[in-house]
């Protein structure tokens, strides 16, 4: 009688079309531990069958890209250190979204444990973490807990590891009610004549395992479809991971430790799917084959079969291919920092996955076939009109008139999207290895230790203007990363994606990743901005906020720049009274046709409307370019983009930052309101007082708008002078108001 | 009445905290510790009125996490 | 002048590294990096540093299981022979789990770790640590900690109030420590256990360089009088 019942199928997630493939793959019947190692390997997680033949559009290359995606995490060339050493950053972005709406606190540790072990796995020494969170609306009674839980959950195992959380985005809409988002970003440093790859070679080298036991996490749903499970089921099969940052802290040294030996032929970390996709895509990589005894893993539980060892999500553990011979140099390394190692099977020649157990071969799977028969969908979606219709985005319309700007600029401080994220970014240990220069500017930055040089990093997507239009969306979150990384002095080198989407089954989801894609695809060619390495979560919806309600299409974007001497790091604060404002990119009257999509459209007039601003990206090119230079060239004091809020938010934060305040010209104002409007490729600076002419004249020459806003000085933000033709519009704010306004809403929230 | 709730791991959750407190007590030299487990102690003193099932809702809400979590009701008195 | 110095590193430490390259910044010798398990310790040393971090993952109670380890033997032994002894953060709680120091450092108040950078006053400027201070002195260090809230019985703080043992006092509120104790010395003067981070207030780039005054009060304490 077969073992493999329609049942069976079903719960391991196969259609019954794709379940042919599995039969044509094979050759056979499989088993039952054969079947879930297949469904492992054809998850959306492992296989990216939805999104595939999209991702291969995107760019990937640079003379500076060493590695680009396929590989554990992305590594680019980031030059020589003093003593000559060809240096290397190596990063990614994860997804561990639906384990932190479960149990927030773990589900979030262990997305940072993920992520640190894609990183140090390819040889980096992890020097810093970020995080891109997205919750829903504050007053939905799940969220405080929910908060509460992934910040402690990131600081509690990112804290312990040692590797300090330096940035990170946070947002609230409602669209995330049922389906938070919680991204991870580490980057790491390596020699770049010390990076690890996975491809397993060598014919008859030994298979290690190293880190901790194998337990029966995470195995999903799916599992509970196989036999001989009594009522404890639930006991029995915890689907939440819990991390130990003890042991990953001694799984980073003991690793880099046996790194900088020449005993390791490949090294992969055990992710999300375990034992199984680490040593298929190791043999895969390596056009080898393996043969694991399953009596050898070392478990955590008594009586664990094969099934359980191959799907179990235990963290903290690695794989690893030895040369011949130098396996009790690598035992003494890892027991010395007292983690279990033991050698579980060896490369063979056969191009198969052979899996042993008391003697007896349990899995016999051709890997050529498992990787070639893997389904791709080209899934359809709507065209970009359809999709407006879809979406259903009010025309922006009119708009009331702002006429005390302090008053509005007051109200957009204490809002969630604006707020002070002090209570979240304290909670982080931000300076362990004592190389954090900056960080809740622009981007923040990190010194390469022992050098002169600093990577800058930053995480960004503006997921209510992918919704209200994919593909400027897509740009802008390419484009805000860019500028973020100019702001600080950084020339921004690549970036990783952490693509989070809903059911890609549904055609308007569909168009939205499309649409972002391509967005995201042009900027990065635009830029010279290459992605390296990213992570696609689809099926992000819930029934919990009605309907099967997707999220907002977020396509969270990780930058990494580099600055060659860190001296030359710029800050966003204002420096010292009677500089001059000026801004960089648009003219200060601004136009209103920006405030689609803005945050003061919902905070202030309640709406959702219009079309996001558009990004020019030859114009952000050459803005971002003419910034960089102004930093080398030391004309400017500080330096922020224009985002979230508008102009006049960007010269709240420059002026909370400094301690100082600003009169701004009134002269240029024609409507209030434009100080809100979003426009992109727009900075403020500041500058030396009487430089201010000379650094226009430098922007005309270079073919960029720049014009005086002001004035740095006292305690206030307030509007010089009476606007002409406007004499209704008035501003004048304190810092104390400002600053007590922007720490407002976490205080409240927190303590109530 | 004074109750005590004894909160614990759920069998097959790692306990990171066990292991290493495991790993310390051998380093001390004591021999033939099979497993460690580490859990924590609530004491309440509530209404004797109290019902059971008001108890339950208490440990199943607050005091256990019961994602990862069993928990023991023990009456004290 | 050399100066000794020797940094442990239990599992889990992970200040280890910063407070080596302070040490060396500040006194031009690289300090020995002494392993948890090494049962011992150089006959003349000028300080050993029990730097910051989760030691064993800060597991039971903070520092207690780093308390128990090997090393801690020797560290006690050393001083009782009146060796400088520097704990920051985990390592001011091995000091307290291992009784070279009194009080005990619980949770922080807020429950939530915190780090930041953070206002102090130098209340004792006389100690081999702190000469280069003026007591009194207004400086700021950063603080990184979950477990930073400073406990000891009433008797104890007036006894370390009385013998002037409170090096450190928070001037801002940090952790619900009794009496805003930041760090405090033994007996003998020689032992100091503190939560800020000195050794991330040494180079410019930090920000602040106020913690490089510790280091270098330490170096003067060694040189010919």
């Amino acid at each position: 009688m077969s073992e493999i019942t329609p049942d069976k199928v079903e719960a391991h997630g196969f259609t019954p079309e794709e379940y042919d493939r599995v039969l044509d793959a094979l050759g056979r019947e499989p088993n039952l531990l054969e079947l879930g190692i297949f469904s492992v390997m054809w998850s959306e997680h492992c296989s990216y069958k939805s999104s595939r033949f999209h991702l291969k559009k995107l760019p990937t290359e640079a003379p500076w890209v060493i590695c680009g995606p396929g590989e554990n995490a992305g590594v680019i060339d980031i030059g020589e250190g003093p003593d000559g050493r060809k240096l290397a950053a190596i990063f990614k972005m994860e997804s561990h979204n639906h384990p932190s709406y479960i149990e927030p606190y773990q589900g979030a540790a262990t997305g940072v444990g993920g992520i640190l072990r894609d990183v140090f796995t390819m040889g980096a020494r992890p020097v810093a973490n970020l995080n891109a969170l997205r919750f829903g609306r504050p007053d939905h009674p799940k969220m405080k807990h929910l908060v509460q839980g992934v910040v402690a959950g990131i600081g509690g195992y990112g804290n312990c590891v040692g590797v300090p959380t330096v940035g990170g985005e946070t947002n609230f809409d409602p669209a995330y009610d049922g389906n938070i988002i919680v991204n991870a970003m580490t980057v790491g440093v390596a020699d770049q004549d010390r990076i690890f790859y996975s491809a397993a070679t060598g014919v008859g080298n030994p298979i290690v395992y190293v880190g901790s036991k194998t337990g029966r996490d995470g195995i999903h749903g799916a599992t509970m479809a196989s036999a001989d499970f009594g009522d404890d089921i639930e006991e029995k099969r915890p689907t939440v991971q819990v991390g130990d940052p003890f042991v990953e802290k001694l799984l980073i040294e003991a690793c880099l430790e046996l790194m900088a030996t020449d005993a390791i032929v490949a090294i992969q970390d055990m992710g999300a799917a375990g034992l199984t996709s680490s040593s298929v895509e190791m043999a895969t990589g390596g056009k080898t084959g393996i043969r694991l005894d399953m009596n050898q893993v070392p478990c955590r539980e008594e009586g664990m079969t094969p099934y359980e060892m191959m799907l179990s999500e235990s963290q903290e553990r690695m794989l690893m291919v030895l040369k011949p011979g130098r396996e009790a140099e690598a035992e003494a390394i890892f027991r010395k920092w007292e983690l279990d190692f033991a050698v579980i099977g060896e490369v063979t020649d056969t191009q198969r996955m052979e899996l042993v157990f008391g003697g007896e071969t349990v899995c016999d799977i051709p890997l050529g076939p498992l990787a070639e028969k893997a389904p791709e969908y080209e899934r359809p979606y709507l065209s970009r009109e359809d999709y407006g219709i879809w979406a259903n985005v009010e025309p922006l319309g009119a708009l009331p008139e702002v006429t005390d700007i302090g008053a509005d600029l007051l109200k957009l401080m204490a809002s969630p999207a604006l707020a002070s994220r002090r209570w979240i970014s304290q909670q982080y240990d931000s300076q362990v290895g004592a190389d954090t220069l900056q960080t809740g500017g622009d981007a923040a930055v990190v010194r390469v230790h022992g050098t002169r040089k600093a990577l800058a990093m930053t995480t960004d997507c503006t997921p209510r203007y992918c919704y209200a239009d994919p593909y400027e969306g897509g740009k802008q979150a390419i484009a805000e990363a860019y500028r973020n990384l100019c702001a600080v002095g950084a020339n921004p080198l690549a970036v990783t994606n952490c693509l989070n989407f809903g059911n890609p089954q549904r055609p308007e989801i569909m168009a939205q990743f499309v649409g972002c894609l391509q967005g995201m695809g042009d900027a990065c060619r635009a830029l010279d901005f290459p992605i390296v390495s990213g992570n696609v979560s689809l099926y992000n919806e819930s029934k919990a906020t009605g309907g099967g309600s997707a999220i907002l299409p977020t396509p969270a974007i990780g930058g990494v720049g580099i600055i060659e001497d860190h001296a030359g790091v710029m800050t966003m604060g204002f420096k010292a009274d009677g500089e001059e404002i000026l801004v960089v990119g648009r003219k200060c009257a601004g136009s209103t046709a920006e405030l689609g999509q803005s945050v003061w459209l919902r905070e202030v007039a309640g709406a959702k409307a219009g079309s996001p601003p558009s990004v020019d990206l030859g114009h952000e090119r050459k803005a971002g370019e003419f910034i960089r230079s102004l930093i080398d060239n030391r004309r400017v004091t500080a330096v922020h983009d224009v985002s979230d809020g508008g102009l006049i938010v960007t010269v709240a934060e420059m002026a909370l930052a400094g301690g100082i305040g600003a009169a701004l010209e009134a002269g240029a104002i024609s409507a209030g309101k434009a100080y809100f409007a979003e426009d992109q490729g727009v900075y403020a600076i500041t500058v030396p007082r009487g430089t201010g002419d000379t650094v226009i004249s430098i922007a005309a020459g270079a073919g960029l708008v720049c014009e005086k806003l002001g004035t740095t000085g006292g305690d206030a933000i307030t509007l010089a002078g009476r606007p002409e033709g406007a004499d209704t519009i008035r501003c004048s704010v304190s810092l104390s108001d400002l600053r007590e306004a922007h720490q407002r809403f976490f205080r409240d929230w927190m303590d109530s | 009445m004074k109750l005590r709730i004894h909160v614990s791991r759920k069998p097959g959750v790692l306990d990171p905290e066990g292991r290493a407190v495991h790993h310390a007590l051998e380093g001390l030299g004591f021999q033939g510790i099979e497993d460690v487990r580490i859990g924590r102690m609530v004491e309440l003193e509530v209404a004797d009125n109290t019902s059971d099932a008001a108890i339950e809702e208490m440990c199943r809400k607050l005091l256990a996490n019961t994602v990862i979590e069993n928990y023991r009701i023990e009456k004290v008195a | 002048m050399s100066f000794s110095a020797a940094v442990i590193t239990f599992p889990g430490s992970n200040c280890d590294r910063d407070m080596a390259v302070a040490l060396e910044t500040v006194t031009g010798h690289a300090p020995l990096r002494i392993w948890h398990g090494d049962a011992d310790l150089p006959e003349r040393l000028d300080l050993i540093a029990l730097p910051g971090g989760f030691s064993y993952g800060d597991y039971l109670r903070s520092g207690a299981l780093a308390a128990r380890s090997p090393v801690l033997k020797a560290v006690s032994s050393a001083a009782a022979r009146g060796v400088p002894v520097l704990g920051v953060c985990n390592g001011f709680q091995v000091l307290t789990e291992s009784g070279l120091l009194p009080g005990a450092l619980m949770r922080n108040e807020s429950m939530h770790f915190i780090c930041r950078d953070m206002p102090l006053r130098v209340e004792n400027a006389e100690s081999s640590f702190t000469n280069g201070f003026v007591t009194g002195q207004e400086i700021t260090i950063p603080v990184a900690h979950h477990d930073g809230n400073f406990f000891a019985n009433e008797e104890t703080l007036d006894r370390l109030e009385g013998e002037g043992r409170v090096a450190f006092r928070y001037l801002d509120s940090c952790n619900g420590s009794r009496r805003d104790i930041a760090g405090i010395l033994n007996a003998g003067g020689n032992v100091l256990g503190m939560m800020p981070h000195p050794e991330r207030a040494v180079d410019a780039a930090h920000g602040g360089t106020d913690g490089r005054i510790l280091f270098e009060s330490m170096l003067n304490a060694l040189a010919p009088a």
